[in-house]
C-alpha cells in the first residue's frame, strides 16, 4: 500500500520519462518541445507533491482560528517562477523553429540534418 | 548605508536594468556605447569585491534586509570574485573588440535587442556567482541560458538555428535535472540557502533522496558544463555563434556551471553522504580523462577553425575536472587556476579569431592559407595565446598544467595515468595548432582570392591586450593562484 500511497510520484516519474522519450525519440521539432514541456510538468508535479500536508488547508492567518494546519506555500511560488521559465522556453524553442522553418523549409530533424551535411 | 556594502547586489542590477534601456535605444552605436559601460561597471564592481575579499574573509548580503535562511542571501567568497573576473571581463573584451564584427553579423535593427541579451547573459552568470540561494542559482541560470539562446542565434550562417535548437532542448533538460535535484534537497530539509543546507542535511536520517538529488544537481549541471560525453551541443554553438558571442562564452558559460558543480559536491554534498568524495572522483576523473583526449583528437582532426577551438574546450573542461576530481588541494587550486587561465588563452585565441573574420568569410583551416603574411598582427596574437593554450613555460597555461601535474604526482600510481593523458592532451594541441600555424604561414594564398588586409587597429590593439594578458599572469600568477588557493581550501573545508 506504501507503494500506491505515493502515486504522486509515480505520476512524476511516468511523466518525465514520457516527456524525456519524445525529447530523445520525435524527429520532428515541435513534438520534441512538446516533449520538453512534459518533462518540465512533471517536475512542477513533484513540487507540488511535495507541499501538501495531510490536513493542511490554504495558509492564511485568520483571527481567532489557533492551530490550523496549514499546506507549505513556498514550493508553489518556486514553482510559479519556474512555470514561467518553462513558458519562456517553450516560447524560443517555438520562435527558434519558425526560423528553422523559414531557412530550411522543414521541421523535420533529419531533414534539417540532411540538408546541414550537404552544405 | 555606504555604496560599498551595496556592491554584491549592484553586481547583478546594473546589468539587468541596462538590458531594458537597451533594448529601448533605437541607436546601434549608442546600445553597444551603453552595454560596454554596464560591462565595464561590472566589471570595476568585481574588481572592487575582489579587493574585499583578497584578505580571506566572505561578504554577506542579506537582499531587501531579510536575513538567511528566510531572505535571499548573497555570498561573496574568493572563488566567486574569480569568477565574476571571469564574466565581466571577458564580456568587456568581448564587446570592445567585438564591436565592428558584430556590425557585421547582426541587423541594425536588431542589434540593441541584440545587446539586451548580452547584457542579459552577463546579469545572469553573474547572478549564479553571487547568490547563496539554491533555487535562485536556477532561475539566473535559465536568465543567462535563454539569453544565450538567443545570441547565438544571432549568427548569419542558418546552421546557427539547428545548433542552437540542440543548445536549448540539453540546456533545458540540464536546468530541470538540477531543479529536480534541489527539489528533493528542498523536501528532506525544508531549506534553499545553501549554507543552511550543508548544516540541516546533516538532521537528515533517509539520505537516499539525498543521494538521488546529488546525482541528479551533478549530471544536470555537467550538461550545462558539456563536460564529455554531454558536450554534444558545445561545438556547433560554439561554430556558428557570432565571433564575439563565441568569445564571450567560450571564456565563462560552462565555467560558471563548473562553478555551481563545485560548490554543491564539495560544500553541499560532501559533509554529508558518505565517501561522496570517492563517488564524484570515481565518477568525473575517467569523463575528465575521456574528454581530455576525445576532445584533443577530435580537434586534431576538424577543419573548421572555430569547431576546432570548440572541441580543445571539451578537452580543457577535462582538466579543470581532472583537477577537482583529485579532491586535494593543489588538484582543487589547480583545476580553478585553470578555468581562470583558459579563459584568458581561448577568449584571447576566439578574439583572434574575430579579426579573421573582418577579412575572411568562410574559417575552414585550409581557407587560412598564407594568411600570417597578411595578417601579421592577428596571427601573432593568435600564436601567442595558443601558446598559452599548450601549456608553454612563461604563458599563463603553464602555471595551471604545472600545478595539475603536482597534484596528479600525489595520487600514486592513478596520477601517472593523469599524467600521461595531460602529456597526450598537450601534445594533441600542439599538433592541433601547429596545423593552423603551417598553414598561415607555409601555405600559399589562393591566387584568385582577394588580398586581404589587417583588421581595423584598436580591434587588434585590445586582441593582444588579451593575449599579454597570458604572457602577464605566466610569469606573474599571484592574483590567480592566492585566490584559487583560497577557493580550493574552503571547498575542501570537509575534506581536510
Amino acid at each position: 500500500m506504501e507503494l500506491l500511497g505515493l502515486y504522486n510520484y509515480w505520476v512524476f516519474v511516468a511523466l518525465l520519462m514520457i516527456g524525456f522519450y519524445a525529447v530523445i525519440a520525435k524527429s520532428n521539432l515541435v513534438k520534441k518541445l512538446i516533449g520538453l514541456s512534459i518533462f518540465q510538468a512533471a517536475v512542477f508535479l513533484l513540487y507540488i507533491s511535495m507541499d501538501k500536508v495531510e490536513g493542511g488547508t490554504a495558509p492564511i492567518i485568520q483571527a481567532g482560528v489557533v492551530d490550523q494546519v496549514y499546506s507549505n506555500p513556498l514550493p508553489q511560488v518556486l514553482i510559479l517562477t519556474a512555470i514561467v521559465v518553462g513558458i519562456s522556453t517553450t516560447a524560443l524553442g517555438l520562435a527558434i523553429v519558425v526560423r528553422i522553418k523559414e531557412a530550411y523549409g522543414t521541421i523535420e530533424e533529419h531533414e534539417v540534418s540532411a540538408m546541414d551535411r550537404e552544405a | 548605508m555606504n555604496l560599498l556594502a551595496q556592491l554584491p547586489a549592484l553586481q547583478i542590477v546594473v546589468p539587468m536594468l541596462t538590458a531594458p534601456l537597451v533594448a529601448f535605444l533605437r541607436l546601434p552605436t549608442l546600445s553597444w556605447a551603453a552595454t560596454t559601460a554596464a560591462s565595464a561597471m561590472a566589471f570595476a564592481i568585481a574588481v572592487a569585491l575582489t579587493r574585499a575579499v583578497l584578505g580571506g574573509a566572505g561578504v554577506e548580503y542579506a537582499m531587501g534586509g531579510w536575513p538567511a535562511p528566510f531572505g535571499i542571501a548573497l555570498a561573496i567568497d574568493q572563488f566567486s570574485v574569480l569568477m565574476l573576473l571571469i564574466v565581466t571581463g571577458s564580456s568587456t573584451m568581448a564587446l570592445l573588440v567585438g564591436k565592428a564584427s558584430l556590425e557585421r553579423e547582426i541587423e541594425t535593427s536588431r542589434q540593441p535587442l541584440f545587446y539586451a541579451g548580452w547584457l542579459l547573459v552577463m546579469a545572469g552568470l553573474s547572478g549564479i556567482v553571487v547568490t547563496g540561494d539554491a533555487f535562485n542559482i536556477f532561475v539566473f541560470m535559465e536568465i543567462s541560458s535563454l539569453a544565450t539562446y538567443m545570441l547565438v542565434a544571432g549568427g548569419p550562417d542558418r546552421r546557427a538555428l539547428t545548433s542552437v535548437f540542440k543548445y536549448l532542448i540539453m540546456g533545458t533538460v540540464g536546468a530541470t535535472f538540477y531543479l529536480i535535484g534541489i527539489g528533493l534537497v528542498y523536501m528532506m530539509t525544508g531549506t534553499l540557502n545553501l549554507a543552511d543546507m550543508e548544516t540541516r542535511i546533516g538532521e537528515v536520517t533517509d539520505l537516499k533522496p539525498i543521494l538521488v538529488a546529488a546525482g541528479f544537481v551533478t549530471i544536470g549541471l555537467a550538461l550545462k558544463a558539456a563536460v564529455f560525453p554531454l558536450h554534444a551541443w558545445l561545438p556547433n554553438a560554439y561554430t556558428y555563434a557570432p565571433h564575439a558571442v563565441t568569445a564571450f562564452i567560450a571564456a565563462c558559460s560552462t565555467k560558471v556551471a563548473l562553478y555551481v558543480l563545485l560548490r554543491f559536491d564539495f560544500l553541499v554534498f560532501q559533509g554529508n553522504l558518505e565517501q561522496h568524495d570517492l563517488q564524484f572522483a570515481g565518477f568525473l576523473i575517467p569523463l575528465a580523462l575521456l574528454g581530455i583526449l576525445m576532445g584533443s583528437l577530435a580537434a586534431t582532426f576538424e577543419r573548421n577553425l572555430k569547431r576546432l577551438l570548440a572541441y580543445s574546450s571539451v578537452a580543457q573542461i577535462g582538466y579543470i575536472l581532472l583537477g577537482a576530481g583529485c579532491v586535494s588541494l593543489l588538484g582543487l587550486t589547480s583545476g580553478i587556476v585553470h578555468m581562470f587561465n583558459h579563459a584568458l588563452a581561448k577568449g584571447a585565441l576566439f578574439l583572434a579569431v574575430a579579426c579573421l573574420g573582418m577579412g575572411l568569410s568562410r574559417l575552414r583551416v585550409s581557407d587560412l592559407a598564407g594568411i600570417g603574411r597578411q595578417m601579421p598582427w592577428t596571427m601573432g596574437a593568435f600564436v601567442l595565446a595558443g601558446l598559452s593554450l599548450v601549456g608553454i613555460p612563461g604563458t599563463a597555461g603553464f602555471v595551471s598544467k604545472w600545478y595539475l601535474i603536482l597534484a596528479a604526482l600525489e595520487q600514486g600510481p592513478l596520477g601517472l595515468l593523469m599524467i600521461g593523458a595531460i602529456v597526450i592532451g598537450s601534445l594533441l594541441a600542439v599538433v592541433y595548432l601547429w596545423r593552423i600555424v603551417e598553414v598561415a604561414y607555409f601555405g600559399t594564398p589562393d591566387p584568385a582570392a582577394p588580398a586581404l588586409s589587417e583588421a581595423p587597429v584598436p580591434m587588434l590593439a585590445l586582441t593582444w591586450v588579451a593575449a599579454l594578458a597570458n604572457l602577464y599572469f605566466g610569469l606573474s600568477p599571484t592574483l590567480p593562484v592566492e585566490l584559487a588557493t583560497g577557493a580550493a581550501r574552503s571547498l575542501l573545508a570537509h575534506v581536510l
